[in-house]
């Protein structure tokens, strides 16, 4: 793994977030889901970080970003492209649509493109199931997607 | 300001917001406005209608009208002819959807009534609709456990899948003794294809509060924690807009309506783990923990959140609350079956002509669900299965469509109630794929902490995937058979005890489907890409080349005019080349 040294301004920003929850062993997710968003994900010497300002130690902080599938040590696309895999969307062809596009980025879930631009991730059920197969990218979603219509929706980040 | 007369509904589900209903109302708005209509018609956002399929919707509030699949370029219409000169638009109308007919007759609404009638983000409109009532109603009486007689007398059963009686544990936990009790709602809806939680919560999220409020008042809490999905953002958005208003008001604080009961609610968020649904699990992650799930007993009704008393509902039970409270023990008693009452609702789903959410009165058939208010199969294919539980439920058959539909009658026919997912599958749904799927499932969101879950559902998904490649054989069958029951014995908590239901339940109602994959090596839903062909029929083949054209990684060979060929080693079976042959010269073999 690559190792990657933090700015002293981001060190700041996770102490402060930490703070915003009294540094509270117990509200470590919430300080996760913040940092996270705050960061974009959440590579080890961030979680050093957060593990001395909660005062737990670091294998802890570790287990529960590993536990947690919302969590992510590497960096997402500059446009996260999330696929629905949940029933609706797997009855009526999500996997066809995920096939389709792991073939057009050429990378595979969990991976992010060369370029920075795409990643992909699978999801359960966003909750529109009626538009099903169903596929996010960043926070559009877009219903009803056929595998010969994705070349398009990519082409709308271009 | 003149009066408002007219109110017109858009729904504000994330279904329709996919769909832009964002534009559909500002621009509804803005002809409004331009019509100078704006001081007696009011446009507002509310909660799921449940025709998520059919949307963008509008609602005309005062004839109880609902248009489907409205444009942008159908408002001025609506607005001319209907608001204006009265007369409906009735090339939108809902009813010009033949499937639609039937859809809301034999619906009853209880947990949703509110959902698509209010604007969520305004306590007033939830004052309309006896907002309140009943907690002022329950803090009157000065008696807590009246209130949780009342919940006991009305039959109401846990929402989130168990059915425990709700009243009862109610009841277990105020009997608990401690300085600090807590309750909790349960918004985790971890089930993949189910958004019934999300629609209350998106569509009524004071009903969830006020409930809240009342169960903290019967059993002695003054704290209350709602447990919900990072995944979910407009939920959160709303509920927090809610739990402000409440405190506005003084229905969230201290010293609730002069009664002396303080009360209030904070956020805590899922990350993404289906365990953190079951009770325990979500407690060690609401303490920033793994979410785990723990041995019980002691259950959180004695020893829950920081080791005290914690009452743990579900966000559909609770929504069921003031309205018992307000109409009261018996009203609910009469409806649904004897042991179980009142209504359930469920994400209908899949190959169904009305995708969507649908509340139904308990004792309602499958047949009245899938063919009435449903819409029937879509595209006109034979109906195969339907899928009620979950990852731990079952999948139910044609055998099945006239059991009155309650907790009991669908353990007994091998599935569960689950929190209301229910998948319909047509004849295209191999069964043997779909079992692997839930498992595939399984395997990823055990916690791994004991054995026959991690361990075990992991065989069961090798077996299965074997089979789907073909090479199964009859002694595999028994081994799933086996090793299933081993898992449900064994396991800790209720992930494993029930993930081994669709393998279970496909292996009771499918056997023949099992048995033509690992005995013929064949997918009759042509589902499973390893025991199928497609291929080309020379004496129909014109050679026009589209399918060579299209083919996606040149499997496809042969010279203009002449017949082509597939290269069963290079094709990946993507079914384009048979979509695009005019000719129908490509099938499946
Ligand atoms: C693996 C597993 C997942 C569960 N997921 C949920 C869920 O997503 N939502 C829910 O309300 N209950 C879920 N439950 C049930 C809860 O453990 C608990 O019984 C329920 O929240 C109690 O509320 P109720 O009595 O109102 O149903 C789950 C249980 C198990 C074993
Ligand atoms: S049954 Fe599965 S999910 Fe439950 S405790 Fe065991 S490993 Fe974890
Ligand atoms: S099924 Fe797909 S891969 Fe196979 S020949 Fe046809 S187009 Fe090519
Ligand atoms: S299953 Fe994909 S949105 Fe529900």
């Amino acid at each position: 793994m690559v190792s990657i040294k933090l700015s002293e301004n981001k060190i700041n920003q996770i102490k402060d977030i930490c703070k915003s929850f009294n540094n509270e062993k117990g509200e470590l997710i919430n300080v996760l889901h913040k940092t996270q968003s705050t960061l974009g994900y959440l590579p080890a010497e961030v979680q050093e970080v957060v593990a001395r300002e909660l005062n737990t130690s670091t294998a802890h902080v570790y287990g529960v970003v590993t536990f947690y599938s919302f969590f992510t040590m590497i960096p997402k696309g500059e446009f996260p492209i999330s696929i629905c895999m949940g029933t609706a969307c797997y009855v009526r062809g999500a996997e066809k649509v995920l096939d389709e596009f792991k073939r057009e980025l050429k990378i595979t879930v969990g991976e992010t493109t060369a370029d920075g631009k795409f990643s992909l991730s699978c999801l359960r059920c966003v909750g529109a199931c009626g538009l099903a197969p169903v596929v996010m990218v960043g926070d559009k979603v877009y219903g009803r997607v056929a595998p010969d219509g994705i070349k398009e929706i990519l082409n709308d980040y271009k | 300001m003149a009066k408002i007369k007219k109110h017109l509904l858009v729904c504000g589900g994330t279904s329709c917001n996919a769909l832009q209903n964002e534009v559909i109302a500002s621009n509804l708005k803005e002809t409004i406005r331009e019509k100078g209509l704006n001081e007696e018609v009011q446009v507002m956002m509310t909660g799921c209608f449940g025709l998520c399929e059919k949307g963008p919707i509008v609602k005309v509030l005062h004839d109880n009208t609902i248009y489907i699949g409205v444009k942008p370029e159908d408002l001025k219409e609506i607005v001319e002819e209907h608001i204006i000169n009265g007369n409906k638009v009735t090339r939108l109308l809902l009813d010009s959807d033949p499937n639609l007919k039937v859809h809301s007759k034999k619906q009853l609404r209880i947990a949703l009534r509110n959902c698509g009638f209010i604007d969520p983000e305004n306590i007033n409109e939830y004052f309309a609709c006896d907002g309140y009532l009943a907690l002022g109603k329950v803090l009157e009486s000065k008696d807590p456990q009246k209130t949780i007689d009342i919940i006991k007398k009305s039959g109401l059963r846990g929402r989130g899948g168990g059915g425990f009686p709700t009243g009862l544990k109610w009841e277990i936990t105020s009997k608990s003794q401690a300085d600090q009790k807590y309750v909790v709602c349960n918004a985790d809806e971890g089930d993949p294809g189910a958004f019934m939680d999300r629609s209350i919560l998106e569509g009524d999220p004071h009903s969830v509060i006020e409930a809240m409020a009342i169960a903290g008042y019967a059993i002695g809490a003054t704290k209350g924690l709602v447990y919900i999905r990072a995944e979910y953002p407009l939920a959160i958005e709303r509920l927090k807009t809610a739990i402000n208003q409440s405190r506005e008001f003084g229905f969230l604080g201290t010293d609730i309506m002069g009664s002396g009961f303080d009360f209030d609610i904070e956020l805590r968020y899922g990350a993404g783990a289906f365990v953190c649904g079951e009770e325990t699990a979500l407690i060690h992650s609401m303490e920033g923990n793994r979410g785990e799930p723990t041995f019980k007993p002691p259950f959180p009704s004695v020893s829950g959140y920081l080791g005290k008393p914690t009452n743990v509902n579900n966000v559909e039970t609770f929504a069921n609350i003031p309205v018992i409270i307000n109409k009261g023990a018996e009203w609910f008693a009469a409806i649904g079956t004897e042991k179980s009452k009142g209504t359930k609702v469920f994400a209908l789903a899949g190959k169904i002509n009305n995708v969507g959410l649908i509340e139904v009165p308990m004792g309602i058939t499958l047949r009245e669900i899938i063919y009435e208010i449903g819409g029937g199969i879509k595209d006109g294919k034979k109906f195969k299965a339907v899928q009620t539980g979950g990852p731990s439920g079952g999948c139910l058959t044609e055998v099945h469509l006239d059991t009155p539909i309650d907790y009991d009658n669908l353990i007994a026919a091998g599935s569960m109630m689950g929190s209301g997912g229910m998948i319909v599958m047509d004849e295209d749904d191999c069964m043997v794929s779909i079992a692997k799927y839930y498992l595939d499932f399984t395997v990823e969101e055990s916690c791994g902490k004991c054995t026959p879950c991690r361990i075990g559902n992991k065989r069961l998904y090798e077996i299965l995937e074997k089979i789907t490649l073909g090479k199964g054989t009859l002694e595999d069958l028994d081994k799933l058979k086996n090793l299933s029951h081993v898992i449900k014995d064994t396991s800790l908590c209720g992930l494993g005890q029930t993930s081994p239901n669709p393998v279970l339940s496909t292996l009771e109602n499918f056997w023949d489907e099992y048995i033509e994959h690992v005995t013929v090596k064949k997918c009759r839903s042509n589902q499973c890409k390893a025991l199928m062909q497609y291929i080309i029929d020379p004496e129909q083949c014109v050679g026009c080349t589209a399918c060579a054209r299209n083919c996606p990684v040149n499997a496809i060979t042969g010279e203009r005019k002449l017949a082509h060929l597939i290269n069963q080693d290079i094709c990946i079976k993507c079914g384009a080349c048979m979509e695009k042959c005019k000719f129908n010269a490509i099938s499946i073999k």
